[in-house]
């Protein structure tokens, strides 16, 4: 049992970073427009510009 | 006269030399307008940022201090197809935002303890019938009371704070009952922790609170999304003047800029922004918005206009006597307060529930005490029963049962081109069984058509539509519609209070008053065959042609009218106009009840004699002359269209040309009512099961937490049928 000693500690600690990181992101506006978020992510991508011959 | 425009009143600055401009904008609906919205405001150069919000269907904009004009922006727009707006956030509107976070913040927290808590409870309860030492068992229990008890002060404060309001004002809600639950448990599984017992309550705490915040952030998210549309709707309306910024030269300001004493220029076509007296120039305005009558009235030197008034023919210049900040503002929050105090007369179905819930269970609990006490079981026997029957009757799913529906059936309206303005509108839009339509800008559409263009030859109509184009005039416009002109007539000039004239083809051409293209005798015939409509004549050498123009029914007010006469609902139009117009209106839309001429006193009258009679009425009308009476129904409804005062009175606001979104309303909040009072009972038969069981004193934690996640899930999930009425109910559309 004495792995509990580890074990514990590390989920906890990961808990931890999971809702530090839910803070931040909520901290950096990522939950402000959900519903552009959903359409963003299947929006193409901008074509790359020409770049002119030399 | 040079006209510039003006929006500095709404750039801030953004640091590290930028400026920050928001921007609320119509008709973005899909990704592709976001990216296409994207795309060409970055393209100009020495913009840093350009991002399309489409939850609030605004933009935000950086660019470099100093280096572009804000007006440039709303050009770009406007060559991209979208109408812009410059806006500024309410400071109602930032304060629910933040509350939003709040929540947020505390949901994060409280899931991150419950989904901790429950990792370390589970060991504990299939320890309890395995082989854990108590040893390990008290170890789990301490850390559970070391990640639970921070979690519940930080994550419990919302409902703490409410409750405390509420008790100080010697009232009861919801969050009173939920309190008291979360304490008693934290505080009992402490004492029990110390006393190396057997049983803890954290994560029934800790998850009681993780489902209630759930259904607080739905609630407000709701609240949130409705605010927003109401901050963009503000910001759509006429919110500029032109004002006199020296003798001659003029420039296109924010209303909000405007200070009395100043002098702004209202041109033929636009809508008065501001309350003020006429010092110079002749004209017809239509203040059909403020009083209801469609018949126009003659505004020279000293005569007062109002906010909302139309100019129509001459060029006006106007002292402003109170800006709008002083008159309309003032109004609506005067309005809107008198709207809440309605509102808080009408007790909304959670709190109906909750006063009769809070008294039964806490008696329930203090019986189940006395009880055991009775029977000879120890103190702290009896107290840990009682306490185990406040924490599975801890109104979880009740608190849920309203929000999600709420928040599922808003999302179905809204989409239905139905826009919230308060919260509880659902469950008072469901009873409604009278409803009075206002005539003007309701049951008809706002802007003039013109009804006989089928009898004016093409070639005519279409150079009338060009010449149409010089013209500001609202009839002139009508014209160029009906047209479909594209691109004026070059030269044309304008005579105030006559018409434009022009010349094509080496012919004069004329498009105006009778008098003007010498067609008065066509116009008397035309006038008696539809006395209702206004007359314009077009002079293309000495043909001559009229066309009349009016305000056209919705295309679908029909249908809209026998959909409510089918769902048993009383239909009746007050309107300010005269009464041949509202007799008209009346006939062509197999509406029985019908007066005229009424005064916003009448309508108000009106309205309180069918409350006396026991009627839920909803009004459905969108002029000045109506907000007092939106205030005084049961539930109003206003076109997008409507003016300010009466779109901040509504309840709820539709968009678009067609009135089926007010049926639409209806049936989606029958269907949500129905729901909430399902989902109540749902709750309610889940304690009628749980409580025996707790009072018999057999509940282990396990058993408070399946059970209360159980009927959480069950009430969300009946919640999502809100999304869809019945197809019967629907297909007339």
């Amino acid at each position: 049992m004495e792995v509990m000693v580890i074990l514990v500690p590390l989920a906890l600690g990961l808990g931890l970073v999971g809702l530090l990181g839910f803070l931040w992101s909520l901290k950096s506006g990522q939950y402000d427009d959900l519903e552009g978020a959903a359409w963003r992510a299947i929006a193409d991508d901008e074509p790359a510009p020409e770049i002119p011959p030399e | 006269m040079q006209a510039t425009r003006d929006f500095s009143h709404y750039v801030k600055d953004a640091g590290a030399g930028l400026s920050h401009i928001d921007l609320a904008v119509e008709g973005v609906s899909c990704a592709g307008c976001m990216s296409k919205i994207e795309r060409g405001l970055s393209a100009i150069p020495d913009v840093t940022l350009a991002r399309v919000n489409l939850t609030d269907r605004r933009v935000a904009l950086e660019w470099k201090q100093g280096a572009l004009d804000p007006a440039r922006f709303i050009d770009r727009l406007a060559e991209l197809g979208y109408k812009a707006y410059p806006f500024e956030t309410a400071s109602a509107e930032a304060a629910e935002a933040e509350q939003s976070r709040f929540l947020m913040r505390c949901l994060g927290v409280a899931a991150f303890a419950t989904m901790n808590v429950m990792m370390l409870s589970v060991p504990v309860w299939s320890g309890n019938v395995s082989d854990m030492i108590p040893e390990q068992r008290d170890f789990f229990h301490w850390l559970s009371a070391l990640i639970a008890l921070p979690a519940a002060a930080y994550a419990g404060q919302p409902f703490f704070r409410s409750a405390f309001r509420a008790l100080r004002t010697g009232n009861v809600n919801m969050d009173v009952p939920i309190s008291i639950g979360v304490l008693l448990a934290l505080g009992m599984s402490v004492f029990e922790t110390v006393h190396h017992a057997e049983h803890t309550y954290f994560d029934a705490a800790i998850m009681l609170l993780t489902f209630l915040l759930v259904g607080r952030y739905l609630d407000q998210s709701m609240r949130q999304r409705t605010r927003a549309v109401a901050g963009n709707l503000a910001a759509l309306k006429a919110e500029t003047a032109t004002k006199f910024v020296g003798a001659d030269e003029i420039s296109e300001v924010p209303v909000a800029a405007i200070v009395p004493g100043d002098i702004v220029l209202l041109r033929p076509g636009e809508r008065c922004a501001v309350d003020g007296t006429v010092i110079e120039g002749r004209s017809e305005i239509d203040q059909s918005l403020i009083t209801g009558e469609t018949l126009y009235v003659a505004a020279q030197h000293g005569t007062a206009v109002y906010a909302g008034s139309l100019n129509m023919t001459g060029t006006l210049r106007v002292r402003v006597s109170a800006a709008s900040e002083a008159t309309l503002l003032a109004e609506i929050t005067r309005l809107l307060d008198n709207a809440l105090q309605a509102r808080s007369r009408y007790v909304r179905l959670a709190d109906r529930a909750s006063r009769f819930y809070a008294p039964v269970v806490h008696a329930t609990a203090l019986l189940t005490i006395l009880g055991w006490m009775l029977m000879g079981a120890s103190w702290h026997d009896a107290i840990v029963t009682g306490v185990a029957v406040l924490i599975i009757t801890c109104p979880c799913a009740l608190g849920l049962a309203i929000p999600t529906v709420q928040t599922v059936a808003s999302g179905a309206m809204f989409k239905a081109g139905v826009l919230l303005n308060s919260g509880d509108s659902i469950e008072r839009l469901a009873e409604v069984d009278h409803v009075i339509f206002d005539k003007t800008g309701t049951l008809t559409l706002p802007e003039l058509e013109v009804v006989n263009s089928s009898k004016v030859p093409e070639a005519a109509l279409g150079l009338a539509g060009q010449l149409a184009l010089a013209s500001h005039h609202p009839a002139a416009a009508a014209v160029a519609r009906a047209a479909g002109a594209r691109s004026p007539l070059r030269g044309a000039i304008e005579e105030p209070g006559q018409g434009v004239r022009g010349t094509f083809e080496g012919v004069e051409v004329r498009l105006g008053r009778p008098s003007f293209c010498g067609a008065e005798r066509l116009a008397d015939e035309t006038h008696d065959l539809d006395p209702e409509a206004s007359i314009v004549a077009f002079r293309c050498g000495e043909e001559r042609y009229v066309f009349a123009v009016r305000q056209q029914l919705r295309a679908d007010a029909r249908a809209v009218v026998s959909a409510l006469q089918q769902r048993h609902i009383a239909v009746e139009i007050l309107s300010g106009d005269r009464e041949q117009a509202v007799l008209a209106a009346a006939r062509a839309l197999g509406i029985r009840e019908w007066r005229a001429g009424v005064t916003p006193a009448d309508k108000i009258a009106r309205i309180e004699d069918l409350k006396r009679e026991g009627y839920k009425v909803m009004m459905v009308g969108d002029g000045l002359n109506d907000a007092p009476s939106l205030a005084a129904a049961h539930v109003s409804m206003s076109p997008i269209s409507a003016a300010h005062l009466s779109q901040a009175t509504a309840d709820l606001v539709f968009l678009g040309r067609p009135l089926a979104p007010v049926v639409a309303a209806i049936d989606f909040s029958r269907k949500a009512l129905h729901l909430m009072r399902q989902n109540l009972w749902l709750a309610v038969g889940y304690n009628l099961l749980a409580v025996p069981i707790a009072i018999s004193g057999v509940v282990t934690p396990l058993i408070a937490a399946a059970a209360m996640s159980g009927s959480s899930l069950l009430v969300m999930l009946n919640a999502l049928r809100a999304r869809r009425v019945a197809q019967g109910e629907a297909r007339w559309k």
